[in-house]
C-alpha cells in the first residue's frame, strides 16, 4: 500500500479546487422533495425501488402459487402467469438492484466516502431521480393498461415479444414497458455521470483512488460499466419500439402468425439478442461489484481486520468489469451460433473465475484470525459469500457450452442466477441497511427482529433455490406455467414444487418483518451516536447523525491513512478513522 | 496564461510528461484529470456513453445491410438531387456536411474569443454556429420529405430492402434531434455571453450555481462531437 509515513500531514498537498456552491434549501419543497441533497435523493431512489421492489416480492408469491399448486387459483392464467414473470425479473433486475445499489447507496455513500459535500451536479442529481421516479410510474401503469403488462419475458425477445400470442404483446404493454425502460436509462445517466465525475475529480485532500473504500471501487466501477452497457438496451428499446409502432422490421422476421402473414420481413432477432446481452451481462456485473465492494467493507469492519489484499481487490473489480463486457453470448449458446464463437465465448466466461476467485480468497483470508463479530451486517456478509460461492459453481456449468445446452431454459438456470446475483446483491443490500441505516437515521435496527429475518431470509433462500437445481437437471423447464402430465418428470418435483412454494412464501413474510422494522425504528430503534460499528471510513466521522446538509462542518476532513486501519498494533483503539492526523505507531498502512 | 484558464481551475506545479505523469495524476488525491473541472469531465464522459449509443446503431444497421436477402438501394441514386438538367448524386448532403463542419469552425473560434473574454464576438459566433446548426437540420427536413414523397417509409421503399428506410429515420432522426438539442443549448449559452452572466455572476435560473466562461467550451465539446458521428454516418451511410 502508500508508504508508512510518520509525518502524513506534511505530505498532504494543498486543495486543488475551491469549496464546491451548495444549493441551500429554503423551503420544505425544495429541502425534502425537489431536493439536491444526495443523501435524500438516496432515500427517495431507496424507498422507490424497495416500494416497487415490493411489488416484484408480491408477484413471486403469485408465481409460486401457480407453480406449487398448479389449477388451484383460477386468477392465475398462462398469460397473467408470464405477466408476473417478466415484471417480476425486470423490476427485479432493473428497478429495484441497479436503482438501489446505484442510485441509494451510490448517492449515500460516495460523496460521504470520498469526502465531497455533495455530488459535483447536484440538480442533474435530481434529476435522475424525478427521471427515475417517472420511469417507475409508467412500468406501473403498464399493470392497468389493456391487456395488461408484456408478458415476453425479462429479456423481451423478439419476434413474441411484439406478437398477439404474447400477453401484451399487441396491447399497450409492451410499449410501456419500452418507453420506461428508455427513460430509466435517461435517467441513470445523469445520476450516473455524477457518481463518477464524484470519485474521479472531488475527492477530498489525501484521498487518493488507492485508499478508497472498496465500496466506493465497487460503485464506481459499475457505474462506469452502465454508462457504457445501458447504450446497448437503449438502441435494442428504441429499435423494438420502431418495429413494435411504426412497422419497421428491425428485428422482425417474415413470420405468419395466427394463420396470417405479418406486415414485417428480413429483421434478426438474433441481432436483438446480440444487443440485449450486450447489456445484460455487464448487468449483472453492475448488481455484483457493488455487492462486492460492500461486503468487503462489512467484512473488515465487522471482524475489526484490515481487507486482505487491497490492492488485488481493486484491480480485480476493474478486471471483472473489462471482462465483462466479452462474455455476452454465453446468454446465446442455443441461439445456433459458430461453434468458434461457442469456445471463445466459454474461455472468456471462466477466465471471470480467477479475479472473482481472488476476491473470494481475499473476503475468507479477511476473516481468518479476525476479531468477528457476528453483528446482523456480519451474518448477511457472510451469507453472501457462501452464497456467491454456491451460485458461482453452477456458473461453471452453464459456462461451458456442452453442458450449457442440456441445461439452458430448465430451472437449473433459474436456480442459478437466482443464487448469484438476485439471493447473493440482495443479502447485501439488506446487510448494507444494516449496517448504514444508523447512519441515516440515527437510530440501530432492531435486533431482534434484525435476526429473525436474517435466519429465515438466509436458511429460506436454500430452501427455496436448492431444490430447484435438482428440479431443472431432471429436465423442467423455465417459464411454464405448469406442468401437466409429463411423463419425464418424476412425481418428486410436484412435492418439492410444493415444499419451494412454502418456503418463498415464509421468506417473503420475514421480508414484512424487515421492511415493517425500517419504520419501527426510526422511532423505536437504539440510539446509535456517530459511529456505532467504530468504522474508519469519512461517513462516520461527520459531525452529526445524520450528517447535515454539506456533510461535513466547516472545514472538509483531510484523509491520511487507508480505510482498512482496524486492530493496528500498538494503536489505542482497534480502528484509526481515515482522518485521523495521528502516525499510526507500527505495521499499519499510513 | 492566465487569460487563458477558464473557471476556478487553477493550474499548479508542473507535472513529468507522459505515461509518469498519467500514473502520477492517477495515484494523487483530489483529482484524477489535473486541471479538468468538473463540467468538462462530465461532458467527455457524456459523449463517451453517446458513441456507445451511435456505435450501436451503426452497427445494427451495418448488420441489417449485411444479412439482408434483398438489394440494398444505391445511395448514390437515391440521394441524388435533379439540378440544372441532371442527376448530381449526394449533392445535397455535400453541402449538409460542409454546413456541419463549417459551424464546427465558427465553433471553435467561438471557444477561442471565449477565452480571451470577448463577449460580443463570442456570442456572435455562437449564434452563427446555431443558425448553421439550423441550416443542416432544415436541409435533413427537406430530404426527408424528398424521401417520404418518393415512397420511402420505415417498413418499405420503392428500390429494395425494407430496413433501408427505418435505419435511415433512426440513425439521422436520432442524430438531427442531437444537433437540434445543440442549437437549443447554443442559443442559452450564447444569450448568457452577451447578457455578460458570466462576469457579473449571474445565478442559473434552474441549477442556482454561478455561470462560467467554461460553458462555451464544453458546449464546443457537445458540438464537435455531433460533427463527428455526422462524418461517421455520412461515411457509413451515404458512401457505402
Amino acid at each position: 500500500m502508500v508508504d508508512v509515513t510518520p509525518h502524513g500531514a506534511d505530505l498532504i498537498p494543498p486543495a486543488e479546487v475551491g469549496e464546491m456552491e451548495l444549493y441551500h434549501p429554503h423551503s420544505w419543497w425544495t429541502k425534502y422533495v425537489f431536493a439536491q441533497d444526495a443523501k435524500v435523493i438516496a432515500i427517495q431512489y431507496s424507498g422507490t425501488a424497495l416500494a416497487i421492489g415490493l411489488v416484484a416480492l408480491v408477484l413471486s408469491w403469485l408465481m409460486r402459487l401457480q407453480l406449487g399448486f398448479p389449477g388451484t387459483f383460477d386468477f392465475i392464467t398462462p398469460e397473467a402467469y408470464y405477466q408476473f414473470m417478466t415484471m417480476h425479473g425486470m423490476i427485479m433486475v432493473i428497478y429495484l438492484l441497479t436503482a438501489l445499489f446505484l442510485g441509494g447507496f451510490g448517492n449515500y455513500l460516495i460523496p460521504l466516502m470520498v469526502g465531497a459535500r455533495d455530488m459535483v451536479f447536484p440538480y442533474v442529481n435530481m434529476l435522475s431521480y424525478w427521471i427515475y421516479l417517472l420511469a417507475v410510474l409508467v412500468l406501473v401503469a403498464s399493470f392497468f393498461a389493456p391487456g395488461g403488462p408484456t408478458g415476453a419475458g425479462w429479456t423481451l425477445y423478439p419476434p413474441q415479444a411484439i406478437l398477439s400470442g404474447t400477453p401484451g404483446g399487441t396491447g399497450p404493454g409492451i410499449i410501456l414497458m419500452l418507453v420506461s425502460l428508455i427513460l430509466f436509462i435517461i435517467g441513470f445517466t445523469m445520476g450516473g455521470l455524477n457518481y463518477v465525475v464524484t470519485v474521479l475529480q472531488a475527492r477530498t485532500r489525501g484521498m487518493t483512488l488507492m485508499r478508497l473504500p472498496l465500496t466506493v471501487w465497487g460503485i464506481f466501477t459499475a457505474t462506469v460499466m452502465a454508462l457504457l452497457a445501458f447504450p446497448a438496451l437503449f438502441v435494442a428499446c428504441v429499435m423494438m419500439l420502431f418495429d413494435r409502432a411504426i412497422g419497421s422490421s428491425f428485428f422482425m422476421p417474415a413470420i405468419v402468425e395466427m394463420g396470417e402473414q405479418s406486415p414485417h420481413n428480413g429483421g434478426s432477432p438474433i441481432m436483438f439478442q446480440h444487443l440485449f446481452w450486450f447489456f445484460g451481462h455487464p448487468e449483472v456485473y453492475i448488481v455484483a461489484l457493488p455487492a462486492f465492494g460492500i461486503v468487503s467493507d462489512l467484512i473488515s469492519t465487522h471482524a475489526r481486520k484490515n481487507i486482505f489484499g487491497y490492492r488485488m481487490m481493486v484491480w480485480a473489480i476493474v478486471g471483472i468489469g473489462a471482462l465483462s463486457f466479452v462474455v455476452w453470448a454465453h446468454h446465446m449458446y442455443v441461439s445456433g451460433m459458430h461453434p468458434y464463437f461457442g469456445f471463445f465465448f466459454a474461455t472468456t466466461t471462466l477466465i471471470i473465475a480467477v479475479p472473482t476467485a481472488i476476491k473470494v480468497y481475499n473476503w475468507v483470508l479477511t476473516l481468518w484470525r479476525g476479531d468477528i463479530h457476528l453483528t446482523i451486517p456480519m451474518l448477511f456478509a457472510l451469507a453472501f459469500i457462501v452464497t456467491f460461492v454456491n451460485g458461482g459453481l453452477t456458473g461453471l456449468f452453464l459456462g461451458n457450452v456442452v453442458v450449457d445446452v442440456p441445461l439452458s431454459d430448465t430451472m437449473f438456470v433459474v436456480a442459478h442466477f437466482h443464487m448469484v446475483m438476485g439471493v447473493a446483491p440482495i443479502l447485501v443490500v439488506f446487510g448494507a441497511i444494516y449496517h448504514w441505516y444508523p447512519k441515516i437515521s440515527g437510530r440501530m435496527l432492531n435486533e431482534f427482529m434484525g435476526r429473525f429475518h436474517f435466519w429465515v431470509t438466509f436458511i429460506g433462500a436454500y430452501l427455496i433455490f436448492f431444490p430447484m437445481h435438482y428440479v431443472g437437471l431432471v429436465g423442467v423447464p423455465r417459464r411454464y406455467p405448469e406442468l401437466g402430465d409429463t411423463a419425464f418428470i418424476p412425481p418428486s418435483v410436484h412435492t418439492l414444487n410444493e415444499f419451494i412454494t412454502v418456503a418463498a412464501l415464509t421468506v417473503g413474510f420475514a421480508q414484512l418483518v424487515f421492511l415493517f422494522n425500517l419504520f419501527w425504528s426510526i422511532r423505536h430503534g437504539k440510539k446509535a451516536g456517530d459511529n456505532p460499528w467504530r468504522a474508519t471510513t469519512l461517513e462516520w466521522q461527520t459531525a452529526g447523525t445524520p450528517p447535515p446538509h454539506g456533510n461535513f462542518g466547516k472545514e472538509l476532513p483531510v484523509v491520511y491513512r487507508w480505510a482498512y486501519d482496524y486492530s493496528v498494533p500498538g494503536a489505542p483503539e482497534d480502528f484509526i478513522a481515515q482522518n485521523d492526523p495521528r502516525p499510526s505507531t507500527q505495521g499499519g498502512h499510513a | 496564461m492566465a487569460e487563458t484558464s477558464l473557471g476556478h481551475v487553477d493550474h499548479t506545479a508542473p507535472r513529468p510528461p507522459g505515461l509518469r505523469g498519467f500514473i502520477a495524476d492517477w495515484s494523487s488525491d483530489q483529482r484524477a484529470f489535473k486541471g479538468v473541472s468538473w463540467g468538462k469531465a462530465m461532458m467527455w464522459i457524456f459523449l463517451l456513453s453517446d458513441t456507445f449509443i451511435f456505435g450501436c446503431f451503426l452497427l445494427s444497421y451495418m448488420t441489417a445491410r449485411m444479412s439482408t436477402v434483398v438489394p440494398w438501394p444505391n445511395p448514390s441514386e437515391v440521394f441524388a438531387l435533379h439540378l440544372f438538367g441532371q442527376n448530381i448524386p449526394l449533392i445535397l448532403i455535400a453541402i449538409m456536411t460542409f454546413v456541419l463542419i463549417s459551424s464546427s469552425g465558427t465553433m471553435a473560434m467561438a471557444v477561442n474569443f471565449g477565452y480571451r473574454r470577448d463577449r460580443r464576438k463570442t456570442a456572435v459566433l455562437m449564434l452563427l454556429t446555431a443558425l448553421l446548426g439550423a441550416t443542416f437540420v432544415g436541409m435533413q427536413a427537406f430530404e426527408w420529405t424528398k424521401l417520404i414523397s418518393e415512397g420511402v417509409r420505415p417498413w418499405e421503399n420503392p428500390w429494395g430492402a425494407a430496413q433501408f428506410g427505418s435505419t435511415f429515420f433512426m440513425i439521422t432522426g436520432f442524430h438531427g434531434t442531437h444537433v437540434t438539442i445543440g442549437v437549443i443549448f447554443l442559443l442559452i449559452v450564447a444569450r448568457k455571453v452577451w447578457r455578460g452572466d458570466y462576469e457579473t455572476g449571474e445565478r442559473g435560473f434552474f441549477t442556482s450555481r454561478r455561470g462560467q466562461y467554461e460553458s462555451v467550451e464544453i458546449m464546443g465539446l457537445y458540438w464537435h462531437f455531433v460533427d463527428l458521428v455526422w462524418v461517421f454516418i455520412f461515411a457509413f451511410f451515404y458512401l457505402w
